[in-house]
């Protein structure tokens, strides 16, 4: 008993540490991003909210864990410290990445359907319901709410039989 | 039946087609359009993984019609590639090496267990290069031609499918021009 024990143990050390033969990119060490200036600080964090990480895609640059992401970060903050605006880092980014970097992705033509697309099916719905209520209006009022003949007979067969 | 009773069935069909085509190209979908497509080569300086006195210059790329592939021996999909990558070389495919963000022994260690399909690779330690490059996510694999232009780009590993139906004949188109 005390023997298998043991052995798992030692199995579960012995994955542990292949695991992290395992890991991921190695390169640089990563050194801990500090600003001086809270100008720059700011910007940087609102970009890092702007930009998306290209391995995790539904992730930002902040809350990406993504050994990418944190270089991404890093070229972020140098270019901003060097006293590059937002715009310009915006630009870097998308002249390697593309548009779809942004999570705010510009208003083009290949990007009308995606911003034009919500307003276009909420129009036609309302248009659609609004037809639809005229339509049953109309038809409410056209067929009168009197019973035919046939009808009143049948209704006179009913409380007959009771 | 009124006309008007079709319209759900009719915006039923199309969405059915809709999304059966995104999951059909769910495997596609991770593939961001690169935008350095027809764009030239980006500007580098490395020292090789081969000799770090020796450098490896974008300069070089021109002039020829060649394979860059981005390549790192902790990238697992890189194994799978790595004989593709070797299959091609023998064929005579000029391919080009960014090792991203490796040590060094290990890079060396990839290349002499596996074979070196490179004539040379860059040594991107830092992963800078990368970036340039547009890398997300290791292997990728860029078509050049002569005038050193970027002209497609394979996310992923190259399969043998991908080698034959779409690499070698672009190659082929580009060295004809």
């Amino acid at each position: 008993m005390k023997h298998t024990l043991l052995m798992t143990i030692a199995l579960i050390l012995f994955s542990l540490v292949s695991l992290q033969v395992q890991a991921g990119p190695r390169g640089a060490p990563k050194e801990p991003i500090v600003f001086e200036n809270t100008q720059v600080e700011n910007d940087y964090l609102e970009l890092s909210e702007e930009l998306r990480c290209l391995v995790c895609q539904n992730q930002n640059l902040i809350d990406s864990n993504a050994d990418l992401a944190g270089d991404l970060r890093r070229e972020v903050a140098k270019m901003l410290k060097q006293g590059k605006n937002k715009e310009q880092v915006k630009d870097f980014m998308v002249d390697r990445y593309g548009d779809f970097v942004l999570y705010d992705p510009p208003f083009k033509a290949q990007t009308l359907l995606l911003w034009a697309g919500p307003f276009v099916l909420m129009f036609w719905g309302l248009f659609a319901m609004l037809k639809k209520i005229k339509s049953d209006k109309a038809e409410n009022s056209a067929e009168s709410l009197e019973l035919s003949e046939q009808e009143k007979e049948k209704l006179q067969a009913i409380l007959k039989n009771k | 039946m009124k006309k008007q009773s079709m319209t759900p069935l009719v915006i039923f069909g199309l969405l059915v087609i809709l999304l059966v085509g995104g999951l059909i190209n769910a495997k596609y979908i991770r593939d961001v359009p690169s935008p350095l497509i027809d764009k030239p080569v980006p500007k580098f300086s490395l020292p090789t993984v081969e000799d770090q006195k020796q450098m490896f210059s974008s300069e070089e790329l021109k002039g020829q019609v060649s394979l860059v592939n981005i390549w790192a021996s902790w990238c697992v999909s890189c194994r799978a590639e790595h004989d593709i990558l070797n299959y091609a070389a023998r064929l005579g495919v000029k391919i080009y090496g960014i090792n991203y963000k490796d040590e060094i022994s290990d890079a060396r260690q990839w290349l002499q267990v596996r074979g070196n399909p490179y004539v040379k690779s860059a040594h991107d330690l830092e992963g800078r290069i990368g970036i340039d490059w547009g890398v997300y996510g290791v292997p990728e694999t860029f078509v050049i031609d002569k005038k050193g232009m970027i002209r497609y780009k394979h996310t992923g590993p190259v399969y043998r499918d991908d080698l034959d139906k779409k690499i070698l004949p672009l190659i082929k188109e580009l060295e004809a021009e």
